[in-house]
Order: C-alpha cells, then sequence, then structure tokens
C-alpha cells in the first residue's frame, strides 16, 4: 500500500516535472533567440489547449462521462474574462485584473457547470454527452447575438441589436453581437499559462488521490457498488464535472486575453473544437494526464508545422491522425510497441507497456 | 522500472522542444524578429517579401482563395513589368482557416519568412486580431476585404473595401436618395459580422431617411436554408423593398424562396451579392431586376476589368468575384505606395511601414474596384471610392 502510494507521487512528480522542462528549456530557446515567430505565438495556445485536454480529461477519465460541449465552458469563461477585463481596464492594475478575470471566468463557468449537472447527473446514461452538445451550440449562437452596452446608468443588454441597447451618450459597447469583444488586453504570456497549467495538473492530480476523488472513481467503475456504500452519487459528480467545467473555464480567459478579438466562431468554440478536445483526451489516453498534455501539444502543433505542404495540410493532419490512433490503441500496435519499448533499450526486462498512471 | 519512466519522460519532454526549437530554426536565417530594428537580411535585398492571409480552407475558402489567386495574378503582372522600384515580387499566401487564432500563427509563419508587408486578411474576425499584432511590430497591413471597423483602428492597417458602416450608409442613402421604397425590410445574418455591422449602419441611417424598415428579421449561420418565416414577415408587413446585407449564397435562396411563395419585390443588396449571377443549379432569371450596391463588376465594360476578368478565367477557371477586385487593387496600391516612397528591400520593416503609411495617402489607384476617380486613401485606413449601383437586366450587370 506504502509503495503504491509512492508510486503515484513518483509518477506525480514526473508529470509535473515535464511540464517545467519543457518550460525551462523553451524558455532558454526564447531568451537565445532562436525560436520563431510562429512557435513563440504558439506557447499560449498550447498551454490552453493543455488545460482544456486536463479538464476534459477529469470528467471523461475520471468521472467516466462523456461531454461533448466542452467549448461551451471555454466560451463562458473567454467571454466573461474579456467582458471583466475590458471593463475594468485602467481601472485595476494589470496583473491584478488578469489574475482577477481568471478567477472570474472559473467561477462563472462552474456556475454553468453546476446548472448543467444538477438535472443530468442524476441520471444513468448518456445524457451528459447529448444535453453538453446541445449547450455548447446554444452558447455559441447566445453569445453571437448578445449585446451588452455600458453608460452612465450601467449596463444594458439585448438580443436584437446595438441600437435596441439605447445607450446614453458616452456608452460603449462592449460585447457587439457577432462581432463579439475586440480590443481585449493582451496578458496572457507563457509564463502564466505554465503557471495555470501546474495548477490545473496540482487540482486535478490531487483531486484524484484524494477521498474525494476515490469516490468519483468508484462511481465510474461501479455505480452500484458506490451507492451500496453510501457514496453521494450526484454529489460527487457535481463536484467533479463542476471542477472541469471551471478549469475550462480558466483556458478560456487564458484563450481570450491571448487575441485581440473574440468571436463566437464555430470554428473555435464550436461543436468541432469540443471534439477537437476529446479527440486530445482520447489519443493521450483516457485518465491518463500526462498523455492528455503531450497529444494537446502534438495536434495543436502538427498543422502549423505542416504549413509547408500548403493545402495538402488539412488532409495530411487527418491521416496522421489516424494513424497515430491506430498507432497508439490497437491491439496489435500494442503489442509491437510493447516489443519494441524503449524501455528494453534501457536493459529493463519488466516491460510494462502500458505507460502513465 | 521508474527510473526508465522518468528518463522515458524527460526524452519525450526533450523530443517535444526539440521539436519546437527544430521547426523553429529555418527562420533563423531570415529576420530573427521583427520588434527590433535590425534591417531585414541583405542577402534577400532585392525582392519584396509581401506576405498574404486568408482562409483558403474551410467555410470561407472561396473568399481567400479569390483573394488568393487575385494577389498572384497581381503580383505576376508586376514582376513581369519590372517589380516595385526595379525588385521583383515575392508573395506568400497562409492559410488562416477563417480562425483569430490560425490568423495569428499564420502572420507569425510570414514572419519566420521574412514578409515585409502584408496584404490581409480577408476576413474580419482574424483581420482584427493580425492588425493588433502588425500594429506591435509596425508592419504595413493592406485589408483586401477585412470591412469591420476595428480592422484598420490603427494607423498602420488600411483596407480596400468599403466598411460595413459605410455600405449600410451608402445603401441607405442610396435607397432614400432615389425613392426606390417606402416600406423596407431587412434580411440578416445576425450571426456574421459583415452582415450585422451594415444592417445596424443601414438602420440607423434609415432614421434619416425618407423610407421606414417594416421588418428586420435576422437568421444565423445554423439556420441559412430556410427562409420561409423572414420571408412570409417581410411580405405581411407590406415591404417593397428588401434589403439583403449578406452573401450570395443565401440570397439565392431567399429569392428562390420569396419567387415560390409568391412575394414579388424588389431586392438590394450590397458587394456580398456580387456573384449571385454564378451560382450553380440557381435560376438567374430571379435575380432580374436585382439592386445591388458593388465596387465592383465582372462584366463591367472597361478594359482593366476585362482583362483581368479574363486572364483570372483562363488561369484559375473561375469568374473574379470582388474579393479577388479587392486583392487585385490591393496589390497595385502597396506598389504604388511603395513607389511614391522609394521603399526599397533592403529597409527595415518598420522604415517600409512609415514610408508606405505616408506613400499610400497621397497616391491615387485606379483599379478595378475604383470606379472613374480612383481609390484614395485617408490616414484612418478607410478609402476613398464611390460605390456603383448596379441592376441585374437580362442575366448581367447594368450601370443604374
Amino acid at each position: 500500500m506504502k509503495k503504491k502510494m509512492l508510486n503515484t507521487t513518483k509518477n506525480n512528480l514526473i508529470t509535473y516535472g515535464m511540464v517545467i522542462i519543457a518550460y525551462i528549456i523553451v524558455q532558454i530557446f526564447v531568451l537565445s533567440g532562436s525560436l520563431s515567430n510562429l512557435m513563440q505565438g504558439l506557447l499560449v495556445p498550447l498551454c490552453t489547449y493543455v488545460i482544456l485536454a486536463l479538464s476534459l480529461n477529469l470528467t471523461v477519465g475520471v468521472l467516466g462521462e462523456l461531454s461533448l460541449g466542452h467549448a461551451g465552458f471555454m466560451c463562458i469563461g473567454a467571454f466573461t474574462g474579456a467582458f471583466f477585463s475590458k471593463c475594468t481596464f485602467g481601472t485595476i492594475p494589470d496583473g491584478l485584473r488578469f489574475f482577477l478575470a481568471i478567477l472570474l471566468g472559473a467561477l462563472v463557468a462552474a456556475i454553468f457547470g453546476i446548472l448543467i449537472g444538477i438535472p443530468v447527473l442524476r441520471l444513468r446514461g448518456d445524457y451528459l454527452a447529448i444535453v453538453t452538445l446541445a449547450f455548447g451550440e446554444i452558447i455559441k449562437n447566445v453569445m453571437n447575438v448578445l449585446y451588452v452596452g455600458k453608460d452612465s446608468a450601467g449596463f444594458h443588454f439585448s438580443l436584437k441589436d446595438q441600437m435596441s441597447l439605447n445607450l446614453a451618450d458616452g456608452g460603449e459597447v462592449i460585447i457587439k453581437g457577432a462581432q463579439g469583444i475586440s480590443g481585449t488586453p493582451k496578458n496572457s504570456t507563457f509564463t502564466i499559462g505554465i503557471i495555470l497549467v501546474l495548477i490545473t495538473l496540482f487540482i486535478i492530480l490531487n483531486l484524484m488521490n484524494s477521498r474525494d476523488g476515490r469516490a468519483v472513481m468508484a462511481i465510474r467503475d461501479n455505480r452500484i457498488a458506490a451507492e451500496s456504500i453510501g457514496i453521494n452519487i450526484t454529489k460527487y459528480k457535481l463536484m467533479a464535472f463542476a471542477v472541469s467545467a471551471s478549469l475550462a473555464g480558466v483556458a478560456g480567459v487564458l484563450y481570450a486575453h491571448n487575441l485581440a478579438t473574440l468571436t463566437a466562431l464555430p470554428k473555435n468554440f464550436g461543436y468541432n473544437m469540443s471534439i477537437m478536445i476529446l479527440v486530445f483526451v482520447v489519443l493521450g489516453g483516457i485518465g491518463n494526464m500526462r498523455g492528455s498534455i503531450i497529444a494537446a501539444v502534438l495536434l495543436t502543433l502538427l498543422p502549423e508545422v505542416l504549413r509547408g505542404l500548403n493545402d495538402y495540410r488539412m488532409l495530411i493532419y487527418a491521416v496522421v491522425l489516424i494513424v497515430m490512433m491506430l498507432f497508439n490503441w490497437s491491439p496489435k500496435a500494442q503489442e509491437w510497441k510493447a516489443r519494441h519499448s524503449l524501455k528494453k533499450l534501457f536493459g529493463r526486462k519488466d516491460t510494462a507497456a502500458k505507460g502513465g498512471n | 522500472m521508474k527510473k526508465s519512466k522518468m528518463i522515458l519522460s524527460v526524452l519525450l519532454a526533450g523530443t517535444m522542444v526539440l521539436g519546437l526549437a527544430g521547426c523553429g530554426s529555418p527562420s533563423k536565417s531570415t529576420s530573427d524578429n521583427a520588434s527590433d530594428s535590425k534591417t531585414s537580411d541583405s542577402s534577400d535585398g532585392d525582392t519584396f517579401k509581401i506576405g498574404g492571409i486568408g482562409p483558403t480552407t474551410g467555410g470561407a475558402a472561396v473568399y481567400g482563395q479569390a483573394v488568393k489567386n487575385a494577389a498572384e495574378l497581381a503580383v505576376n503582372e508586376i514582376n513581369e513589368a519590372g517589380g516595385i522600384n526595379g525588385k521583383q515580387v515575392e508573395l506568400n499566401f497562409q492559410d488562416d482557416e477563417h480562425d483569430a487564432e490560425k490568423a495569428v500563427n499564420a502572420y507569425n509563419t510570414l514572419k519566420d519568412w521574412g514578409m515585409q508587408a502584408l496584404l490581409g486578411t480577408v476576413t474580419s474576425t482574424p483581420c482584427v486580431a493580425v492588425a493588433n499584432e502588425a500594429y506591435a511590430d509596425n508592419m504595413f497591413l493592406l485589408s483586401p476585404s477585412g470591412s469591420a471597423v476595428e480592422c484598420v483602428q490603427y494607423d498602420n492597417a488600411f483596407r480596400v473595401c468599403f466598411s460595413d458602416p459605410n455600405q449600410g450608409l451608402a445603401s441607405a442613402q442610396y435607397i432614400g436618395e432615389n425613392k426606390l421604397a417606402s416600406k423596407v425590410a431587412v434580411i440578416y445574418d445576425s450571426s456574421d459580422v459583415y452582415s450585422s455591422g451594415i444592417y445596424e449602419k443601414f438602420a440607423e441611417e434609415a432614421k434619416n431617411q425618407d423610407f421606414e424598415i417594416v421588418a428586420a428579421e435576422a437568421f444565423t449561420a445554423d439556420n441559412n436554408k430556410d427562409f420561409s418565416t423572414q420571408i412570409q414577415k417581410a411580405k405581411d408587413a407590406g415591404a417593397d423593398l428588401v434589403f439583403l446585407p449578406i452573401y450570395y449564397t443565401e440570397a439565392s435562396l431567399i429569392l428562390d424562396q420569396a419567387k415560390k411563395s409568391g412575394y414579388d419585390t424588389k431586392f438590394f443588396g450590397c458587394d456580398g451579392l456580387d456573384g449571385i449571377l454564378s451560382v450553380e443549379n440557381f435560376d438567374t432569371s430571379l435575380t432580374e431586376g436585382v439592386m445591388l450596391l458593388t465596387p465592383f463588376a465582372a462584366d463591367a465594360e472597361d478594359e482593366a476589368t476585362q482583362k483581368f476578368v479574363s486572364e483570372y478565367k483562363e488561369k484559375y477557371g473561375d469568374t473574379p468575384n470582388q474579393f479577388a477586385a479587392d486583392a487585385y487593387d490591393g496589390m497595385y496600391a502597396i506598389k504604388a505606395a511603395f513607389e511614391a516612397e522609394n521603399v526599397t528591400p533592403d529597409m527595415s520593416i518598420s522604415d517600409i511601414c512609415e514610408a508606405a503609411k505616408k506613400g499610400i495617402t497621397s497616391i491615387t489607384v485606379d483599379g478595378l474596384t475604383g470606379g472613374e476617380e480612383g481609390i484614395t486613401w485617408t490616414a484612418d485606413g478607410e478609402p476613398n471610392k464611390s460605390p456603383k449601383a448596379v441592376i441585374i437586366t437580362d442575366g448581367a450587370y447594368k450601370a443604374m
């Protein structure tokens, strides 16, 4: 038992260490000026997607529920954070404002997670997938028609158009329907991104090894058994799902503060994005946090690295994705990997083919 | 076992990062960072490197492709005619998938390549994001078709097309001044920046004009196939003109469905309607009498347009739309601006930007979209050109 605990601790430390080492190496490259502009621009998005993949892995891998609307929570976090930053621009110092924006984004996303979770997580079956799928689309569409303005009298809302806000003179429209929010201050940096990744990892890994986390995993593995020993199913499910949603919200805030413009397009907050995050999780291994990080990084880099191929890029990307899936998860490929694993090269006999935690 | 696992992880982390750096290495040879005022490499100082960004894949690919093709066409022509200030021009067009994040990636890729000025981006949302980056680098940016107001909010950014509010304003004024209608219905795409931008200004200006908006019906990108509700509402409100500040794909459906529901009225659109005559499986006779305000008409009589259209058709097998025309003009505007200030490729990006900023406000480009007076630019980035109102008669544009 003691040894097992040590194993998990060690395993977790490896995951943290991996992130920190990657950070240090990248920083060295940045400081020595040998990192291309493209890669420098990709650093913050990479952190965003890593956080998203980790948070979804909490729902899919630890809780064992399928969520198809993760981009919706990201969208909520992004708009909340950007809205807050835009409203308080110039009144609160930069660092503090961004910190508050992250907290607020996480909070609002968590609230939505709970609101959705309350009815759905009481049910058995794949209802969460269905509801979150609809939720993601609804959020995207609401954001596309939402107008919010601010003037001396306070905030004005409208779901119709800019004119019906009836702003007083000097009022400012903050969320402009389809045009979204533009002019969000660019606060996201790689360092902040990495800190957030580490915090996300810390939350999730500690949760997994806590009493609550074991309750959550017990529900995943056998609901009836868990219920019979008195675990409050809805409570624990709701907790895990809310944490997952709020972390996605954090990723959204990071995303919003990296770009000057924020619009809810199908491309960034739509169904495809949710599936993309799910692909990170599945490819990295369900329940495997380290795998999620690696998969998110690789799959985000891939289309950019393939830019040289011009129009064939998306085609190649799809092919590579399929090949990676097969290579990672087909039984034959796993056998092959077990036979040719790196560990053998290190002269070890025990070929633990199933890497990760 | 644990140790080997650790080694494995470290190795993985290492390879990941090396991968990062590896992809970065080709850039080292070209200008490393635009932020320092170091002049871009003198070794390739004899060509201008112009970047382009637009969606060449995905839902908006038709616009990106058009811009890409036309920009290529213009660059080839310029090079054949001796280049800019005697220097050849190189074009590198990157895909942004109509996504702000991807557009910034594309922008950074182009920076690594050594871009000295940017013709892009094509669509509005990515353009706002890229304009911000370009402003930080002081890179000259000329967007062929980024029509949202914020696209040119910085002094280094200019555009070839009209801004959305300008189109809305011009349309409202045109309808009002020519007394085309007294009751107007609007069908617009509330999820689209272009469409809602035009609509808002149109509705604002309508208050000053001699007509009334009796119905303003929105649709979104998710339900842009069935317009019977919107058409019925416009019909019930008794509108004698329907204003369509949308793209031609949806407009062709609206025309078709209006005809089927027996709604006979006038239609008026903006430059997004250009292209409606080449929609496949669409009875173009339905467009008879449709009016649109557009800076470019592919079957205009003038020599420049005809030459452009025939060359474009020959090379890419397609009739160019207004995006193509804007890009073509944009490339020539860059040429003219560079020539006006004697820009040479060995200048730094920032110096080129300053010179081009000065140059572009002093030039007049006749161009395809300029009308009779040509296009001039003001320092705030907006073009000055006169919109042409055309009416479709016998399957062709006719000036009104």
